[in-house]
């Protein structure tokens, strides 16, 4: 026969396991939807222009605005989707036409964009993106640089079918 | 006034001046103004100048900017709250103008700025003290009533307007900034410890008089 002992160790072991197998139960399904769409910012959409035109570069460049494109879902890359991007340059401000500008992703679905230094505006070094060409549901983000003085930013968008 | 008190009244006098002073020199020289209109510049100063505003508030409430009597510093006190809310007016539609969405956002409480809604807050606290101060008299409200409503306010204003100011990436220069927020936080605890706001008496004039005679000028 055999004798089931209780002690501490054996207790927290199981549950432990207990707890993990139960979370992870939790979680799973959630992974199984997959990857989930991107949500429009708050803030997002403002001062933005619509139609920016595809340009090599805004103004006279010197920062780089980078990202990539997936669907919701499985998460596959989105190449050829047009981003427009805009922010508070040394060159201008947010609303100006040439502030504004757009760009297209490459086959593994990113895109990079050169620009003018963005600089603090309203109280936050920010960019401001944009997908809305109509075939994946529209979205607006502005992400935050952490210091001023970077020369870089990222966002990524995760679209789902408009 | 003994020379320890004409001493101290001037190194108030100095030290507030710097305290405002600095700030705004150092913000003059930021390279951020090169890239912004004028109207955003005179909306950035508008804000600064209405924080060094709320740093004489209490000061002048407190009586600690002698030679003003206790009646010329609530006089003061009058005036300069109603130029903080002027300030403030210039600091909100100098924004506007700059950038309507974002302003919306702020006043809408939708901004992802961490430091709109403290702001926001601030300016809604410092105009309903301005609207009921200038309405004191037509609505017959009692000094104890006035106090139970002014310092809570007071507190609001003075909390918002540091967290705000403190929060923003901008064209203040950071230690200055931050002395000139302690300095606002400090005199605020000191003069609500002073006063002893929390406690109950029957005027505050009455008690000032007293007060006045007992100490001397300078003190309330």
């Amino acid at each position: 026969m055999t004798t089931v002992v209780f002690n501490r160790r054996n207790l927290l072991a199981a549950g432990g396991a207990v707890l993990a197998t139960g979370v992870s139960g939790l979680l799973l399904p959630a992974r199984a939807a997959g990857l989930a769409p991107t949500e429009t910012m708050s803030g997002g959409a403002n001062n933005y222009r619509k139609g920016a035109a595809i340009v090599d570069r805004i103004g006279k460049g010197g920062f780089w605005m980078s990202g990539t494109v997936r669907r919701a879902g499985d998460g596959a890359p989105l190449a050829g989707q047009r981003i427009q991007i805009w922010a508070h340059t040394v060159e201008g401000q947010e609303h100006e036409p040439q502030s504004h500008g757009a760009t297209l992703t490459d086959k593994d679905g990113k895109f990079r964009l050169e620009m003018p230094q963005i600089i603090p505006i309203f109280g936050q070094p920010h960019g401001h993106l944009a997908y809305d060409s109509g075939e994946f549901k529209t979205v607006f983000l502005r992400p935050v640089m952490r210091s001023a003085k970077e020369t870089s930013l990222e966002a990524h968008f995760v679209l789902q079918p408009a | 006034m003994t020379g320890w008190r004409l001493a101290r009244a001037i190194l108030i006098w100095v030290a507030l001046a710097l305290a405002i002073g600095v700030p705004i020199a150092a913000a003059a020289t930021s390279e951020q103004l090169a890239w912004r209109g004028p109207v955003y510049i005179l909306a950035g100063f508008a804000g600064i100048i209405a924080l060094g505003l709320v740093l004489v508030q209490p000061l002048l409430i407190g009586g600690y900017l002698a030679p003003l009597s206790a009646y010329r510093g609530r006089r003061a006190h009058h005036w300069i709250g109603g130029t903080l809310a002027f300030a403030v007016v210039i600091h909100v539609a100098g924004l506007w103008i700059t950038s309507p969405p974002d302003m919306i956002d702020a006043l809408t409480f939708s901004s992802p700025t961490p430091f709109s809604p403290f702001g926001v807050v601030a300016m809604w606290a410092i105009f309903i003290v301005a609207l009921l101060a200038s309405l004191r008299r037509r609505l017959e409200l009692r000094p104890r009533t006035w106090r139970i409503i002014h310092i809570p306010l007071a507190i609001v204003i003075v909390a918002g307007s540091v967290v705000h100011c403190l929060l923003i990436e901008g064209t203040m220069e950071t230690i200055s900034k931050v002395v000139l927020c302690v300095l606002v936080l400090a005199v605020t605890v000191k003069v609500m410890i002073d006063l002893q706001v929390w406690r109950k008496r029957r005027t505050l004039r009455g008690e000032s008089g007293a007060r006045s005679a007992a100490e001397g000028p300078g003190l309330l």
